[in-house]
């Protein structure tokens, strides 16, 4: 019966990080496509490290496989890696000459600020850190 | 199984969401732009604006247009079949978005023309070029040249004249007024004010005949 429980407990867990990055995902697309604004370099980026994982992570809802951390952790880290780069640029603490975007739309061009103060690169960086988190968690669940 | 039940939910969910949230922004957007058309008109037509068709006409379709922007070359003809298949009743108004590298260059020759009383026919002559000077891997902006003479402009005088710095202070107005509009993408259509959401020739079609109906009823 607590084996039965555990499994579940860590199926909520995954179940939660493949909604955060799936809402995530959609949340991009909801940007570039229905409100229109040009999605720079390394926004590109970090979705190449982000939507894989709604197809990686459902994946390993069914059946449940406690493996999927080993493959979803690496995409996650690279892309919380670029997203945390995006925001120091985006907050000028990088200079804007070193960063990789010369031609099209700015990487630091504001486009929103949500309830005053998050701003679309921040978004990208608090979900790979909760991703992060929950896949940890999972991790160290499994291992007990 | 509920786990199963669980997910398929979740997916239907979030694709209905999605799909809500995009007409409901979607519908915000155009309430928006009916009143910026209705409280500030200016925003969609300049007095330096370049205009197309009778001033009667009830139907205003502006068009945010960048000379190097093979889009925008692919749709003059599509308007202006509009324009012949609806005649007097649509004025085309043609506002300038250089969003392309080093596209005002063209901008600053197309104003020039203007004074000629040339510029449709140098936008012609420069639509029909641009495979040959806009390439996007290798601009060749110097190569427009050896077509203007097509356009029967003097091509002296136009070397003089786009120099001029309120041919430079016009760009930047229109670049200003696109920015306002949420313009991000050429060509940026606006039939009355209300914006073409879903951007395609028949789209462009639907939203032009929807002001045609609302304005001519017979």
């Amino acid at each position: 019966m607590t084996h039965l429980n555990k499994k579940s407990s860590s199926w909520n867990i995954l179940f939660l990080c493949w909604l955060i990055v799936s809402v995530s995902a959609m949340g991009s697309l909801f940007f570039s496509y229905v409100m229109e604004f040009a999605p720079c370099v390394l926004c590109w980026y970090q979705r190449i490290f982000l939507f894989p994982l709604v197809i990686i992570l459902a994946v390993g809802l069914f059946p449940f496989d406690k493996s999927v951390v080993q493959y979803a952790l690496p995409l996650a880290i690279v892309g919380w890696l670029t997203a945390a780069y995006h925001n120091l640029l985006y907050a000028g603490i990088i200079p804007e000459s070193i960063q990789p975007c010369s031609q099209g739309v700015s990487c630091t061009e504001e486009y929103i600020k949500l309830f005053g103060f998050l701003s679309i690169p921040m978004l990208s960086l608090l979900s790979f850190s909760t991703i992060i988190a929950l896949l940890i968690i999972l991790k160290r669940g499994i291992k007990n | 199984m509920k786990t199963h039940i669980i997910f398929g939910l979740t997916v239907v969910a979030l694709i209905i969401i999605f799909v809500f949230g995009s007409s409901y922004y979607k519908g915000k957007q155009s309430e928006k732009f009916d009143f910026m058309a209705q409280e500030n008109s200016e925003l969609f037509v300049r007095d330096h604006s370049q205009t197309l068709g009778s001033d009667d006409a009830k139907v205003y379709l502006v068009e945010f247009m960048d000379p190097a922007c093979e889009t925008c070359a692919a749709f003059s003809s599509f308007v202006k079949q509009m324009m012949e298949a609806n005649p007097g009743k649509i004025k085309l108004v043609l506002r300038y978005a250089p969003f392309h590298d080093g596209a005002d260059y063209f901008v600053k020759i197309l104003e020039a023309a203007k004074k000629q009383g040339k510029f449709w026919e140098t936008l012609a002559v420069m639509y029909g070029s641009q495979g040959y000077w806009a390439s996007h891997s290798n601009p060749q902006p110097q190569r427009i040249w050896q077509f203007l003479p097509q356009a029967g402009v003097n091509v002296e005088q136009i070397r003089k004249d786009m120099n001029d710095p309120a041919i430079a202070k016009l760009i930047d107005q229109d670049l200003a007024d696109a920015k306002t509009l949420g313009v991000r993408k050429t060509p940026g259509f606006f039939a009355n004010g209300k914006p073409l959401q879903n951007f395609g020739y028949q789209q462009l079609q639907q939203l032009i005949q929807s002001e045609i109906n609302a304005n001519y009823p017979n």
